[in-house]
């Protein structure tokens, strides 16, 4: 019984410390992007470094934040293999929402973000792609026309957006990692207007 | 009935029209439904008979292969209308039109869940900062392994510069004034009325020399120092020494005489026979 006790305080301990390493990783900003790979984890945390995630998560719920998987190519994947999570980027998101009061802290403009939707938005409805003077104009209509060319390439900067020689934009990274794609669709079409 | 080369200007027109209004579908993310691929494929069908010439069966590749991008396309649009995130733009683009700031702002906010990052430094990152500073060589040991070529610097002597070429033996301006005086003196000795002919001055013992003598007549005459008289009936050609070097000689038009100094006429000067 007592021997029983000490191996599962052992696992614990084994567990608390890699959580530890895995915040650390997860939360400090370690390249030009946010965010580590998944071979960075394994690296750092062993090959085990899924299961010691999940506990992170869980952790993490009672803050209101989570661990977020972003896979290569655009698609989530249901069962992704070993291979698949090495090459994924990890990151820690909120798990819950903003209140409107709330974006003034993270620096960001009412105008600014009602901006980002919008254009986010756009895009999708365009199978991820459309061409820039299409979302200038759109903006136009409620930005002041000086702002709407500043705002797109501060989109571009922050990683939101990716934009071709032939000016067509595209959802970059982090709209990938921080926007429910499907969440916003489904409540724009919803929202009465 | 059309004659074969208008066939032929009419398919290549088509095929052609087909090639851009497939470019723009791909570009400009129109539907690719708008394409009806049955009614191309039986155009392509219908002209590749005539093509004979390589540039033709080009032509007729590219528009299969423009073609297949568009099925790709429709393919894709298919797969994207069955997904859940598929919404008829027209739609979405319409409550994004009519949409509030705020509005769009609540329903943003609902589906944004931004990454938490911080970029702020640690007791633990300054500790090693601290140790990496300390290992850290000075720049002066650390460069000693690129030694940098030392180059010593000194006055070139008038020797040195002959011998890599950049000066002659004497000084260009000198030797043209020294030409000068030989023209003059040569003047006075066997030429006829202050001038004298041109291959009696610039004829030497050997080719080389010759040459050598018609490129230094070209400066004098370019600088001023002497002049050309020029009798095309007669072939007659004459250089005619200044007593002193005319200076302004740059304000006036000048003009450019070819004269050919050739081995054939330095051998018959030799004869003789250019006189």
């Amino acid at each position: 019984m007592e021997k029983r006790r000490t191996r599962v305080g052992s696992r614990k301990a084994y567990y608390a410390s890699k959580i530890k390493r895995a915040t650390h990783l997860l939360f400090y900003r370690r390249h030009r992007k946010p965010g580590v790979k998944g071979w960075e984890l394994r690296k750092a945390l062993g090959s085990d470094y899924p299961k010691v995630l999940k506990i992170l998560d869980n952790y993490l719920k009672a803050l209101d934040l989570q661990v977020k998987t972003i896979f290569e190519g655009e698609k989530p994947v249901e069962k992704p293999t070993s291979e698949q999570l090495d090459k994924a980027r990890f990151y820690v998101t909120l798990r819950g929402e903003l209140t409107p009061k709330e974006n003034k802290m993270i620096g960001w403009r009412i105008d600014d973000l009602a901006g980002l939707a919008i254009t986010i938005a756009y895009i999708i409805s365009k199978k991820g792609k459309a061409p820039r003077k299409e979302v200038e104009e759109l903006l136009r209509d409620k930005l002041p026309g000086w702002k709407v060319s500043l705002n797109i390439d501060r989109y571009i900067r922050y990683g939101y957006l990716t934009q071709d020689e032939n000016e067509q934009l595209y959802l970059d990274w982090r709209t990938r990692a921080e926007v429910d794609q499907k969440a916003l669709i489904d409540l724009l079409l919803s929202a009465e207007t | 009935m059309q004659s074969k080369r208008k066939r032929v200007k009419i398919g290549r027109e088509k095929l052609q029209r087909i090639i851009e209004t497939c470019k723009s579908v791909e570009e400009r993310s129109l539907d690719p439904f708008l394409i009806d691929v049955d009614e191309i494929i039986s155009v392509i069908k219908e002209y590749f008979p005539e093509w004979n010439l390589p540039e033709d069966l080009c032509l007729d590749a590219e528009t299969i292969h423009r073609l297949a991008s568009v099925i790709k396309l429709q393919s894709e649009w298919v797969k994207h209308r069955s997904t859940s995130l598929y919404t008829d733009p027209f739609l979405l683009e319409e409550k994004l039109i009519r949409i509030e700031k705020e509005e769009i702002l609540g329903v943003f906010l609902k589906a944004w869940h931004p990454i938490v990052e911080l970029e702020q430094i640690s007791l633990h990152s300054l500790a090693g900062a601290i140790r990496y500073w300390e290992g850290l060589l000075p720049l002066k040991e650390r460069w000693k392994e690129f030694p940098q070529a030392e180059f010593e610097t000194s006055l070139a002597t008038r020797e040195e510069l002959i011998k890599q070429r950049i000066l002659l033996d004497k000084a260009f301006s000198e030797e043209l004034e020294n030409f000068w005086q030989e023209l003059k003196k040569r003047v006075k000795e066997k030429g006829e009325n202050g001038k004298i002919r041109y291959w009696d001055f610039i004829g030497a013992e050997t080719y080389e020399k010759t040459v050598h003598r018609a490129f230094m007549t070209s400066f004098l005459v370019t600088y001023g120092y002497a002049t050309l008289e020029i009798y095309p009936l007669e072939e007659e050609l004459f250089i005619k020494p200044y007593e002193k070097p005319i200076t302004n000689i740059g304000k006036k038009q000048l003009v450019s005489i070819p004269i050919a100094v050739t081995a054939e006429d330095w051998l018959r000067w030799k004869r003789g026979e250019l006189e």
